[in-house]
């Protein structure tokens, strides 16, 4: 059993991802990276896939991560530590290596939701004992914000900007941990840094299961979202209390939603504070605000009956 | 004792594969390699290896594999061919640029378009500036023996680099040949124990493998990069003369056949030297000087050695089984062309592009090229520097 999580508890631990790196002031990702190392009671080994959490870290003679860290290219994040975790099963069947050493993937939307999707995809079916986090921010933001298939449903980027006739993204995003869930793994959620203590939790959760796991979490972007440097906290909680990203685990196929907010916000008040959505607040832009609106309900609706499914 | 067998290469790589027993192999179909990693798998199923197999979903995830278990700290191996080894290529380059000693056979196809299974040199040679030290090999035999050679090259104190052991498809990997192999005790003992430098599972000295290097050092990592190069050469003897020690067999930086007191020269690799040295045997019992030399390292290339052993000649035709589209000449013929350029006298040099996507390379072929030779070294006058042969006008 996971043990409770306590801030007191926590505030002890080292952190293990060192300040002195590079990420922009603001960024969600380092914060989820140290809630993520603070969680394990367990030595861990991670893996990154090429983004701005790696490129920032982990600038030559310099390195933020205390822990054994490898990166290797973008696509590849989970099919390098499956080999890393491959070597530690066959050194530890030889009898060289008796720790228990956990290992932790993370990537970035593009390195996961697109380009390293059949990696993932593979290391999750092969069920290596390895946690795939992927942080998403919602558009490849260390080449300067391009779309990927997780940027939200109306929002400018570099390369579908919001113009006099595109009105920025016209997909829905892809639905990522429902397709991780779907490849039968033990263990999937959703987590937001906001939601610290649940985010922690399903962190230990996780690597106290066995095979492979995957968790999204919602990583603020104040240089893509075009908000503010002090509101990532403010925002990814904007973002669960609107059902924009709503916090739930899937555990060997049962769904469960891990927070419900008393009374779920207009998403408009999680699209207002961003720039990137600023185009969807003239008049003509109603219809579209609609159909965000629509669709976070449906996906909203669908997550709840299928968590009554297993209620009942 | 060496023990006497009739096997295919596929055969005689994978049972050297599983003499060394690595610790992680990461495995993926395609032809002609399928075979040898199927084989592979087999000696894991039966427990004749202790090795952890992955069967990735793709190459590309072959090759990561192989980056983070090597990087991890321990032997690493896969096998591919064509496709597989273009899908790779990304990878090949951090492998290489990691220093990490995977050891992998490649069984030389054609790339697509169009589409075709069969031997030739393309895949191997889009992977010439990886950074990969490949070996060549002619034969069954000299597939075998590179493999067992490539892990104590790869691993070398002075190098750390990954390896490819090059063999030709179809010609080699599916065609049986009387072959020794060495006893498995034999092959543990040439490899020995392989312990990684730096291990990402080593917790009590953690390391960060893979960073950004910015216009401040990357040069400098570059040029130790190709520093180490410089010493592969020499190590790759050092190898070859243990292994003859315990196998009676000499291996070289290339091989040279009737080359010394030579006039008129073929430089080719992989199985059609054999076939070559075939006709040249001909041509000396008419009495003509003529000889051959076959790469063995082929990366990093040997050129002053390689230039030493044929400035003496008359007239040299490079016969290369891939092209460089775009560029003057194929592969081979500009390694060559540059190890001889610093010579005052040298051969003129011609170039033949031959067998492509499995096409037979056949004596005839040979003799047309010795002969055009013949011509060359007397008149001095060459008709075409570069030329298809064996093909349909
Ligand atoms: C094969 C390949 N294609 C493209 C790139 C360029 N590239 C590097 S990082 C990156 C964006 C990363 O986006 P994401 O995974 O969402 O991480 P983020 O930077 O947003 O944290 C891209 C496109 C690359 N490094 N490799
Ligand atoms: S661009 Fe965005 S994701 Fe990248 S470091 Fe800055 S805030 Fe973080
Ligand atoms: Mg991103």
């Amino acid at each position: 059993m996971a043990k409770p999580v306590t801030l007191k508890e926590l505030s002890k631990k080292e952190i293990l991802f060192a300040s002195g790196h590079r990420l922009c002031a603001g960024c969600g990702a380092p914060i989820i990276v140290k809630m993520v190392l603070l969680a394990s009671d367990y030595p861990l080994i991670a893996a990154n896939a090429t983004g701005c959490l790696e490129v920032s870290s982990c600038i030559s003679d310099y390195t933020a991560w205390k822990i054994p860290w490898i990166h290797n290219a973008f696509e590849n994040a989970a099919a390098t530590l499956s080999g890393v975790e491959t070597m530690y099963r066959s050194l530890k069947k030889q009898g060289k290596i008796d720790k228990d050493i956990k290992f932790i993937a993370f990537g970035g939307d593009g390195g996961t939701y697109d380009i390293g999707l059949q990696s993932l995809s593979g290391a999750m079916e092969r069920g290596h004992d390895m946690l795939y986090i992927c942080y998403d921010n919602g558009a490849y933001m260390n080449t300067g914000i391009q779309r990927s298939s997780a940027t939200p449903l109306g929002a400018d980027t570099t390369t579908r900007p919001a113009g006099s006739v595109v009105p920025g993204k016209t997909e829905q995003r892809k639905n990522l941990t429902k397709i991780m869930a779907a490849h039968n793994i033990p263990y999937a959620a959703q987590a937001s840094p906001s939601h610290w203590a649940d985010l922690v939790r399903k962190v230990r959760k996780a690597l106290d299961i066995p095979g492979p796991k995957f968790m999204n979490i919602i990583s603020p972007c104040n240089r893509g979202w075009r908000s503010r440097t002090d509101d990532a906290i403010m925002l990814s909680r904007l973002a669960v209390e609107t059902c924009y990203w709503p916090l739930y685990e899937i555990e060997n196929g049962v769904t469960k939603i891990t927070f419900k907010p008393r009374e779920k916000k207009p998403i408009i008040d999680f699209l207002k504070p961003q720039g990137r959505f600023k185009h969807l607040f003239k008049p003509d832009a109603e219809d579209f605000l609609k159909r965000i609106q629509d669709d976070i309900d449906k996906e909203w609706e669908r997550l709840q009956k299928e968590e009554a499914c297993f209620s009942s | 004792m060496a023990k006497i067998v009739a096997v295919t290469g596929n055969e005689a790589v994978a049972n050297a594969l599983r003499q060394v027993n690595p610790d992680v192999c990461a495995a993926y179909p395609i032809t002609p390699q399928t075979d040898m990693m199927q084989r592979f798998s087999g000696f894991v199923s039966d427990g004749k290896v202790k090795t952890e197999i992955i069967l990735v979903e793709s190459e590309h995830s072959s090759m990561s594999a192989c980056v983070g278990a090597s990087a991890a700290g321990g032997r690493v191996i896969t096998a591919t061919s064509s496709q597989g080894l273009a899908l790779m290529n990304e990878i090949l380059y951090i492998a290489s640029g990691t220093r990490l000693p995977i050891v992998m056979p490649v069984v030389n196809r054609a790339l697509s378009a169009p589409l075709n299974i069969h031997g030739d040199h393309s895949d191997a040679m889009g992977a010439r500036d990886s950074g990969w030290i490949q070996l060549w090999s002619e034969n069954a035999q000299e597939a075998y023996d590179n493999t067992i050679q490539a892990f104590r090259i790869a691993e070398h104190m002075d190098i750390r680099l990954p390896v490819m052991i090059c063999l030709d498809g179809f010609i080699i990997s599916h065609s049986i040949e009387r072959i020794e192999y060495l006893e498995d005790e034999q092959v543990q003992n040439f490899v020995g124990e392989f312990k990684q430098l730096y291990p990402l599972l080593d917790l009590a000295h953690p390391v960060s493998y893979g960073p950004l290097i910015l216009p401040d050092y990357y040069m400098e990592f570059r040029k130790a990069q190709a520093e180490v190069n410089t010493k592969v050469p020499e190590v790759v003897l050092d190898v070859a003369a243990d292994f003859e020690k315990i196998s009676g067999r000499k291996y070289g930086l290339f091989e040279t056949y009737r080359l010394e007191d030579a006039e008129i020269g073929i430089v080719i690799l992989n199985s059609a030297a054999g076939t070559t040295k075939d006709v040249i045997d001909e041509f000396r019992n008419k009495g003509i000087k003529a000889g051959l030399l076959k790469p063995r390292l082929y990366r990093p290339f040997p050129y002053v050695e390689t230039g030493e052993a044929l400035k003496h000649l008359k007239a040299l035709c490079v016969l290369d089984r891939a092209d460089s589209f775009g560029s003057s000449f194929s592969p081979v013929y500009m390694d060559i062309a540059s190890s001889l350029y610093p010579y005052n006298d040298k051969p003129i040099l011609i170039n033949k592009i031959y067998g492509l996507g499995g096409r037979d390379y056949l004596p005839e072929h040979a003799e047309i090229v010795l002969n055009e030779l013949i011509d060359i070294a007397e008149t001095g006058n060459v008709k075409s520097y570069k030329e298809y042969i064996g093909v349909r006008e």
